[in-house]
């Protein structure tokens, strides 16, 4: 598995700096490098251009404000992160290709689909995910307004509609029905709930107003 | 004694609850992803699981060797499904299986196991029968009068050829389960329409007795009718947990598999002939058709649909094997094929003798069954109406000029719908609590929201006061989530355990009120004395009075062939599709869809018109967009994905306007389901519409571009 | 997904350090929409990828004397979005603009556009960018109704770029760079139609990376229509991106490029010919669109195709000069 002995690979960035020192530079696990040497070979070294796995790495993501440790392959995506290794399932596993919108969460201010992304390149970046919307028992504004326009049937896409629209919202408070139409599309829902989530953002872009103007 | 107590529902003006439009009881749940799904849980010790699929149609398996696979760090268990020896008949037809620590090495060991195949030929098209061969199997033909002579008789014949073809469930939480299998019992956690049927579902195929399996479900993903039995998975599931030392399990199949093997509905085709008079009566029908549910081949979906009384009739149908997963039921099984064919024919009929379709179809629903006729002809004005139909409908092909044409479209719809087995136990505390157990399960449909209605108005509490457990196998049984039958099993279960429970309360507090048990009424947290607010007790009071006994605890039961006026079957919906067509490039946009739809006594028309527009929509999504593309070379599906298996997103679907038929006479029927019956018109409809806008009929669905600008150059040509 | 090594270099020198020099073993990340499937599919099994979001100067839209510079990791949202691009060169804003789903757009990068795989179903299922059987090419009688009505084989796959047809109509380029040095590859030569299954699609080679994207001044009125199936997530059926320079209402020049008909964004030089002299109008831009399709080889089941890449011409011409009245 270990790549360094690929031959086809060039195993030295330009800058001098070796590549294994970034490795334990990061404190990676012994699944990674597999000898003791590195680890002694790489005490020193700063990290310009480091290289990481495939084995675990510990990362750090900033998930609606707080930082949270992991240890995951490179290979693992944000979604996968999120689900499997820190318990947040709001966010679900559906397409798993980035068109069906389920696994969307908030990162650096934007949706993004997180199936497509990197756990590993989502460190240094606010993850918002709808864990984070509302704490308790309470409700964000676009959830009530999904709730009071049924804007759900078996909710499996419900989390990553809500968080499109969140997103959506942040860039546009005052959206027509058009745009909320134009605003959505990259997100699919089974049971036919799209007459519900229109009024929902429609309403919830309202009470959001309302509220930050009151 | 007081006598049997009085089950029937309160009359409409007096209903509380019930007929009232309340939010769904677990909408903040979903719309916060708090709702934990099967798929979400995440016990201690949680393995994670891959399964793994054939990647030819058919072929033989020579070996398997998965030594290497169990080798693997963080493999825990392997389990092959089909052992060297077994004919694959499809593509992702199961091979194996494997349990890992983490998601990543689980799918590292798949790859890690060798299959030997050798490949044989397959046969994965069907849309054109002569290529079907030894393939088809022709069920026998049918007649009905005398067609031909019908035919020779007629004052006009119209015939059509029309097709619609294999789509998948693509339910968005694929199948699936978590398993845990410790000592001798197993711990279920599915993804299913049937959490009471789960462990005898499962027992048979793992042998192990069905006391010793338990299966809990909160939330599901969809279903659709493609969720009924555990699943092969949910065996292999436990097998890698039993193989794995008893840890838990999470398999769920992904995308691909779940396109592949989880579920379809079988395709249909049809040449169909209508003959009959000038003034739209149609009195001959003959239709040769055929289609396929998988490997099994494929039913006959019923024709004519509704309209089966045409005096002169002969149909063929021929079921085609194909190498390609196998079928399960899809929202209202055969209707939607049946709908469409029917529905077509007949407004190709109006427009060969120049008539308005809603005229044929108003005229022939004559043929009927007998109790709908006056529904049917009534939803049809009431929907003619909604689409404004006198304004916009034009003869075919003969709208507006201009590059975008707009036309409108008829379907229509029939449905059983009666109430399922179920079975409810109501009990109240002395402390005034209520708990409300039914072994049944709620899609999304709303069915918590529903029976928590129903128990509240029985007991005159607001539905805070009712604590509700569904989605577990120890409690009182109920039927699976299909054919529309929960919400009438449910309710009328739910309603008798109530009102049982209430009797004994009433028996347990007349002395304290100085009256007859008979005499009492629980109304606004109180019991009191009927129409007598002065003498009565508040609840929390009466319920003290039942301390002796702790508790009442009752049982109420639906039985489907006696349901006692609380539910019954026979739902019909009428259907206008208004849509606009782009001439130059074949696109179609749905403008607006009509939905009008009987249901009788509709317990909550707030999300029973979810229902039908999630019904429409999903429908809108098959009309417009969705097919398995199967490639007859390599016997795969190109679009095992949700990419190229395009589904209808947010912008895709117009305006949609329901018209819940309720009405005094509707209502006394009892409840009757609704989650199929709208789901039925719609490929129908669009089709229609289509038709009308441009001219010229698109034969298949979906009307894609390439569909409607070949069928307009054929008219050109 | 096969495991892989992950670098995450901050400087250009560092990432090509890293890059291998043939196919395979590496690749580049930018906004992961398309490479991720890639991996979960094991089309791509990379032994180490190379994260190039990282690198600053590879970001932001810079106007220069020369036109305008889109960095390699500029979103298609900061395409649809910015100001410039928009009133200048709107053939551009509009292909950005036009991918419907936002989570794409904010992930989605301008190189990453450039450099992405064919969505091809025979491809996507395994069956190589040439789409063969024993030898055989699969697409020409099989389900071809998404695939290439021009460039003849032996690829039949459509190039999926937004950007592309856009960026030939405007005569950009790109600048490719490698450890030994960079080239500016014009856009329109950028795209190449693969002869076997060891070719890539496009012109950069394994130990480049696409930095930037140079769009020549605009003296022109642009426009890019798409014909989709679906308003929700999709792939165009097909595209025309139009530019023209203009003397009053007078075209003197004009481009025509055609996207998701052919395995490159596929340039209709008659069509171009055919408009200059004249102006823009419902039979001139009719009569483009019939150049444009000129010699089109629909397979089996993609006639209509043609049909839409003529009506695409035509609507794209008629809302380019409409466009900035």
């Amino acid at each position: 598995m270990n790549s360094r002995k690929d031959p086809k690979l060039p195993v030295r960035p330009s800058g001098g700096v070796s590549r294994r020192g970034f490795v334990s530079g990061l404190g990676i696990g012994g699944g990674a490098l597999g000898t003791g040497l590195l680890e002694k070979e790489a005490v020193a070294a700063p990290a310009p251009a480091n290289l990481i796995g495939p084995g675990p790495a510990a990362i750090t993501l900033t998930i609606n404000g707080k930082p949270v440790n992991l240890k995951v392959e490179p290979r693992v995506t944000l979604l996968d992160a999120l689900r499997n290794y820190i318990g947040m399932t709001g966010a679900k596993n559906v397409c798993d290709r980035g068109v069906c919108g389920a696994c969307t969460v908030i990162m650096a201010g934007k949706t993004v689909y997180s199936c497509a992304v990197l756990a590993i390149d989502a460190q240094g970046k606010n993850i918002e995910t709808i864990e984070g919307l509302a704490a308790g028992n309470s409700l964000h504004p676009i959830s009530a307004a999904f709730v009071a326009n049924d804007g759900q049937q078996c909710g499996y896409c419900t989390s990553g509609f809500v968080m499109a629209a969140k997103g959506f919202l942040d860039e546009h408070p005052n959206p027509t029905m058009d745009d909320v139409k134009h605003g959505l599309g990259g997100n699919l829902c089974r049971c036919g709930t799209y007459m519900g989530v229109r009024k929902a953002v429609i309403e919830a872009a309202a009470n959001m107003k309302g509220a930050k103007n009151g | 004694m007081a006598s049997a107590p009085d089950y029937s529902w309160p009359p409409m003006e007096k209903r509380k609850l019930i007929g009232k439009p309340i939010k769904r009881l677990d909408g903040p749940q979903k719309s916060t992803g708090r709702a934990k799904y099967a798929s979400d849980l995440k016990p201690q010790g949680l393995l994670f699981a891959a399964y793994m699929g054939s990647p030819h149609a058919h072929a033989r398996i020579t070996k398997i060797d998965t030594s290497e696979a169990e080798k693997m760090p963080g493999v825990k268990a392997v389990h092959i499904i089909n052992p060297e020896g077994t004919e694959i008949q499809w593509q992702g037809m199961e091979v194996a299986a494997a349990a890992a620590a983490t998601e990543e090495a689980a799918n590292d060991a798949l790859r890690k196991i060798k299959v030997d195949y050798e490949v044989l030929p397959h046969f994965v098209q069907e849309a054109d029968l002569k290529q079907a061969g030894a393939r088809g199997k022709a069920a026998g033909e049918r007649v009905t009068g005398d067609p031909d002579k019908a035919f020779q008789d007629a004052e006009a014949v119209s015939e059509g050829q029309y097709g619609i073809p294999v789509i998948t469930h693509c339910c968005l939480e694929t199948h699936g389960s978590v398993v845990q299998w410790q000592g001798d019992q197993v711990h279920v956690f599915p993804s299913t329409q049937y959490i009471s049927g789960t462990a005898a579902g499962l027992a048979p195929n793992i042998k192990v007795p069905i006391a010793n399996i338990q299966a809990h479900m909160d939330y599901i993903g969809g279903g659709f009718g493609s969720k009924f039995s555990p699943g092969k998975w949910a065996e292999v599931c436990a097998f890698l947990s039993q193989k794995a030392g008893g840890a838990p399990v999470r398999l769920f199949l992904d995308r691909k598999m779940d396109q592949l093997i989880a579920g379809n509905r079988p395709s249909a085709f049809a040449t169909v002939k209508l003959g009959g008079k000038k003034d739209g009566t149609v009195t001959a029908w003959e239709s040769n058709g055929w289609g396929t549910g998988g490997f099994a081949g494929g039913g006959s979906p019923p024709l004519p649909y509704v309209i089966d009384r045409i005096p002169n009739a002969r149909q063929t149908f021929t079921g085609v094997s194909v190498n390609a997963g196998p079928n399960q039921a899809w929202r209202a099984p055969n209707n939607q094929q049946a709908a469409f064919l029917t529905c077509c024919a007949l407004e190709d009929f109006a427009a060969k003798i120049g008539m308005d379709p809603a005229a044929v179809f108003d005229k022939n629903f004559a043929y009927a069954p007998d109790a709908r006729v006056e529904t049917y002809r009534y939803q049809l004005r009431k929907a003619a109406d909604l689409a404004e139909w006198s304004k916009h409908w034009h003869p075919r092909g003969k709208g507006a000029s201009g590059v975008v044409k707009r036309g409108l479209g008829l379907g229509f719809s029939a449905w059983a719908g009666a109430g399922q087995a179920s079975q409810c136990r109501a009990t109240i505390h002395v402390d005034g609590s209520v708990v409300v157990d039914i072994g049944t399960q709620d899609l999304g449909t709303g069915t918590r929201t529903v029976i928590t209605q129903v128990a509240a108005e029985t007991l005159g509490l607001p539905m805070g006061a009712i604590k509700l457990n569904i989605g577990d196998n120890s409690l009182p049984v109920s039927g699976a989530s299909g054919g529309s039958s929960t919400v009438g099993g449910v309710c009328s279960s739910t309603r008798k355990a109530a009102m049982n429970a209430l009797v004994k309360l009433f028996e347990t507090v007349a002395p304290s009120l100085g009256a007859q048990p008979e005499d009492l009424e629980a109304v606004n947290g109180k019991i009191q004395v009927k129409d007598t607010p002065a003498k009565s007790l508040a609840w929390a009071a009466a319920c003290k009075k039942i301390a002796a006994a702790g508790q009442i605890s009752e049982m109420g039961e639906n039985v489907q062939r006696s349901p006692g006026g609380l539910n019954t079957q026979g739902a019909a919906g009428v259907q206008i599709a208004d849509v606009s067509v782009d001439t130059e490039t074949g696109i179609v946009r749905v403008n607006r869809y009509v939905a009008v739809q009987d249901c009788g006594l509709v317990v909550n028309p707030w999300l029973a018109q979810s229902q039908v527009h999630g019904a429409v929509i999903m429908g809108l999504s098959t009309a417009l967009l969705e097919e398995r593309i199967m490639d007859a070379r390599t016997g795969r599906m190109l679009n095992p994905d949700m990419e190229f298996y395009k589904l209808a997103g947010i912008n895709d679907v117009g305006d949609i306007v329901v018209h819940l038929d309720i009405r005094p006479e509707n209502d006394k029927r009892g409840i009757i389901g609704l989650g199929e019956p709208p789901a039925i018109a719609i490929c129908a409809a669009v089709s229609n519409a289509v038709a009308n806008a441009i001219g010229v009929r698109v034969p298949n669905v979906p009307v894609t571009a390439d569909r409607v600008l070949a069928a307009l150059e054929g008219r050109n040509a | 997904m096969q495991a892989f090594e992950y670098a995450n270099p901050a400087t250009l020198p560092d990432a090509l350090g890293l890059l291998a020099s043939e196919w395979g073993p590496t690749d580049v990340l930018a906004g992961g929409t398309d490479l991720l499937s890639l991996m979960k599919e094991y089309l791509h099994t990379p032994k180490r990828v190379v994260n190039i979001k990282g690198i600053k100067e590879l970001a932001g839209i810079q106007k220069t004397g020369a036109g305008l510079r889109i960095g390699a990791l500029v979103t298609m949202d900061e395409i649809a979005t910015n100001a410039e691009i928009r009133n200048e060169y709107k053939s551009l804003a509009d292909a950005a603009a036009g991918i419907p789903s936002p989570q794409i757009r904010h992930m989605g990068t301008a190189g990453g556009d450039l450099c992405q795989r064919p969505r091809c179903w025979y491809y996507r299922q395994g069956f190589g960018l040439l789409a063969t059987k024993d030898g055989q090419p699969l697409v020409p009688d099989g389900e071809n109704k998404y695939h290439a009505i021009f460039g003849g084989g032996p690829a039949y796959f459509v190039s999926a770029s937004s950007l592309g047809p856009a960026l030939i109509a405007l005569g950009a380029s790109v600048k490719l760079v490698s450890a030994k040095g960079s080239r500016d590859v014009p856009a329109a030569k950028f795209f190449v139609i693969p002869k076997d299954e060891r070719t890539r699609e496009i012109a950069l080679r394994p130990n480049e990376i696409l930095t930037e994207i140079l769009v020549p001044g605009a003296a022109t009125k642009s426009a890019t229509y798409e014909v989709r199936q679906k308003e929700a997530l999709d792939w165009p059926l097909a595209v025309a991106a139009v530019a023209l320079r203009m003397n009053g209402a007078t075209v003197t020049s004009a481009k025509v490029v055609l996207g998701h008909v052919a395995p490159i964004p596929w340039e209709a030089a008659a069509a171009g010919k055919l408009l200059a002299g004249k102006t823009i109008t419902a039979a001139t831009a009719e009569a483009a669109g019939k150049a444009a399709v000129e010699g089109a080889q629909p397979l089996s089941q993609n006639a209509y195709k043609t049909q839409l890449a003529k009506v695409a011409v035509k609507r794209a011409l008629l809302d380019a000069v409409k466009a900035r009245a």
